[in-house]
């Protein structure tokens, strides 16, 4: 087995180009699918972080008759005593942090320009605002009993034309299906770097929200974050029973989990393209190494060998390509990934609607891909040498024998 | 003692619709320790009649008996058996593995028949030194010369004991001095082992070395008669 294992390295030594392209093409193929792999990674991961963070946290209590779309702000569609149920979920270990937010949708208006747009009423002191708080571009963050301050996205910001100290008009609806106006202070701007968000959300202090919807001591749901996303469904079963509705964030985010699983099935498709194209040229390698050896073939039969050891040291010949490209493969991902992240990949606002994608994305490589992507090359480049290695066990010795050196 | 029996084999190749008689109708008994020469012009059956005898292809008809055993009802693998336990090659293209030096080249059947390391080194430099090449045991193919590798491939072929060597046109691509040192190589083994040797050639000067030559023309054997062997 020993020997097998020489011969078959030395094998390679013999055209050391031409084992070098070979190696070098599964290391292509494995590194392009660890840079897909990590890019999708990070796309959805990015995607899920900040629908979480921003939007859906990563649970939610909300009344049962709650309807997010509408943004409903009468009393029995709202959860009461917001604060006292926050404090009770804040007691869970795995919760990082439970805060009230209220949910409205208004107007906001200046002299000559208007935006509709979606009210956050925010306490400002929850840890669980803290990517607005981070995300201050200018100004100074809401305070608790400010009752005349908000903060508005960069986009909407620039598209209204409003600087901080700036006033505008702000027409909300009401609980009992009035709209009220006051004049608002922009106190700062801020940006999460997720269009769909900043370009549509302004962010009161809870009580003001709560004073001017006439919504008082109720909130339209109590966010959640945990510490590990990996919490999520022991936490959610241990809030069962409060008479509300729980729900995870992957019951809030069920577009951007239908668009990973689609995004999984694109990647298989795409997985196989590129296996197969490694695999064709490991095929091609092979081949011409066999048919380069027929006439060594022959005397390894005329000497006794059987076929299944020429079949092994066909097999062992691949193998050593397939370590050999995955390793080579594994710097090369590992390289290629780092060089993608240095400045990530710019992509703006892709105007999808009810789909929070950060404007950069980052790839994000996953041991767990690193292990699958490598073994599955692997496996593949094995497959690939498996044809020519029969070819070779096969051949006739006579006829081995007969071919030209 | 029979070493090899030949019975009536013919051997028929089709190549598109033209059908070629390589052997037609051969019989031949070989003893053991007989050092015999197949001789004849090109085409006449000679290299055909080795590869039956060493197992390497199967007769049309006929049957071939190495040590008693009758090979033509062996499968591939049997026959691959019986190569590496019984029969030994030597071939006009030296046909040494070219990544493997010539002490692994030697050690190859005895690694495939399942020696010891103890038993492999041994042999190996028993053979190398009965071929003068210890001293270039470490050496690849191509730092070899011609004459040099085919001594390497008839300490090859005498490794694992076999009954029985088959020579295809061993000095062929030899110059005259490497040529009758690898016959003389040869005989000498031959006397000493009691190894049977039997080799194709047109060469006369390998005939001479022959105890026994068998003529073929045209695929059957023309003329068998014992040889004044130098």
């Amino acid at each position: 087995m020993l020997q097998l294992f020489k011969m078959a390295f030395r094998d390679l030594g013999r055209n050391r180009r031409r084992t070098f392209f070979s190696a070098l093409a599964v290391a292509i193929g494995l590194a392009l699918l660890m840079l897909m792999s990590s890019v999708i990674n990070g796309e959805m991961g990015n995607a899920i972080q900040s629908a979480i963070l921003l939007q859906s946290g990563h649970i939610q209590i909300r009344s049962a008759t709650f309807d997010e779309n509408k943004s409903s702000l009468k009393w029995e569609d709202l959860v009461v005593n917001p604060d006292q149920v926050a404090a009770q979920v804040s007691a869970l270990p795995q919760v990082k942090a439970a805060t009230p937010r209220l949910f409205a949708s208004g107007f906001l208006s200046t002299g000559d320009e208007s935006a509709g747009v979606k009210i956050y009423g925010i306490d400002p002191d929850s840890a669980a605002n803290d990517p607005y708080r981070m995300g201050l571009l200018d100004g100074s963050f809401l305070a608790a009993d400010d009752r005349e301050g908000l903060l508005i996205g960069k986009p909407a910001a620039d598209k209204l034309h409003l600087q901080v100290g700036d006033t505008v008009g702000l027409s909300v609806n009401t609980s009992n299906g009035d709209v009220l106006e006051q004049v608002f202070t922009i106190r700062g701007i801020y940006s999460t770097n997720t269009y769909a968000f900043d370009a549509a959300t302004i962010l009161l202090p809870l009580a003001k929200a709560q004073a001017i919807t006439q919504t008082e001591n109720h909130a339209s749901t109590i966010f959640i974050l945990l510490n590990n996303d990996a919490d999520t469904d022991s936490v959610v079963s241990a809030l069962q029973g409060q008479n509300l509705e729980i729900l995870s964030w992957r019951d809030m985010n069920q577009l951007i989990v239908e668009f990973e699983t689609m995004a999984n099935s694109y990647i298989a498709f795409f997985y196989l393209i590129i296996l197969a194209i490694t695999a064709s040229v490991i095929v091609n390698t092979l081949i011409m190494s066999v048919y380069e050896r027929t006439r060594e073939i022959g005397i390894l039969s005329a000497v006794g060998m059987r076929g299944s050891r020429i079949l092994g040291l066909f097999l062992a010949e691949s193998s050593f390509l397939a370590v050999g490209g995955v390793i080579l493969g594994l710097a090369l991902g590992w390289g290629a990934v780092q060089l993608f992240n240095i400045n990530g990949f710019y992509i703006g606002n892709m105007g999808l609607s009810g789909f929070l994608v950060g404007d950069t994305i980052r790839a994000q490589l996953m041991l767990d891909d690193i292990l699958n992507l490598s073994a599955m090359t692997f496996i593949v480049t094995l497959l690939a040498g498996l044809y020519p290695a029969v070819t070779a066990s096969r051949m006739e010795p006579v006829a081995a024998l007969r071919a030209e050196k | 003692m029979e070493v090899v029996k030949i019975e009536n084999i013919s051997r028929v190749y089709q190549v598109g619709k033209v059908e070629t008689r390589a052997l037609q109708g051969v019989s031949l008994t070989i003893g053991s320790g007989e050092f015999t020469a197949l001789v004849g012009p090109s085409g006449s059956g000679k290299t055909t009649l080795l590869q039956m005898i060493g197992c390497l292809d199967q007769p049309t008809s006929g049957r071939v008996f190495i040590s008693g055993q009758d090979v033509t009802t062996l499968n591939r693998n049997q026959r691959a058996d019986m190569r590496r336990g019984h029969i030994g090659f030597i071939f006009q293209f030296f046909a040494l593995i070219p990544t493997l030096t010539a002490y692994e080249n030697v050690e190859m059947p005895l690694l495939l028949n399942g020696h010891t390391p103890k038993e492999r080194r041994e042999r190996v430099m028993e053979l190398l030194q009965a071929v003068d090449l210890s001293d270039r045991a470490n050496n690849r193919p191509d730092q070899l010369s011609g004459g040099q590798q085919q001594r390497v491939a008839i300490a090859r072929a005498l490794a694992p004991k076999p009954a029985l060597i088959l020579a295809d046109e061993p000095t062929a691509n030899l110059d005259t001095a490497n040529g009758q040192q690898v016959m003389e190589i040869m005989k000498r083994l031959n006397q000493e082992t009691g190894v049977t040797f039997v080799f194709a050639t047109h060469d006369p000067r390998v005939i001479s070395y022959a105890t026994r030559i068998v003529t073929l023309r045209d695929g059957v054997i023309e003329k068998d008669s014992a040889a004044g062997a130098k």
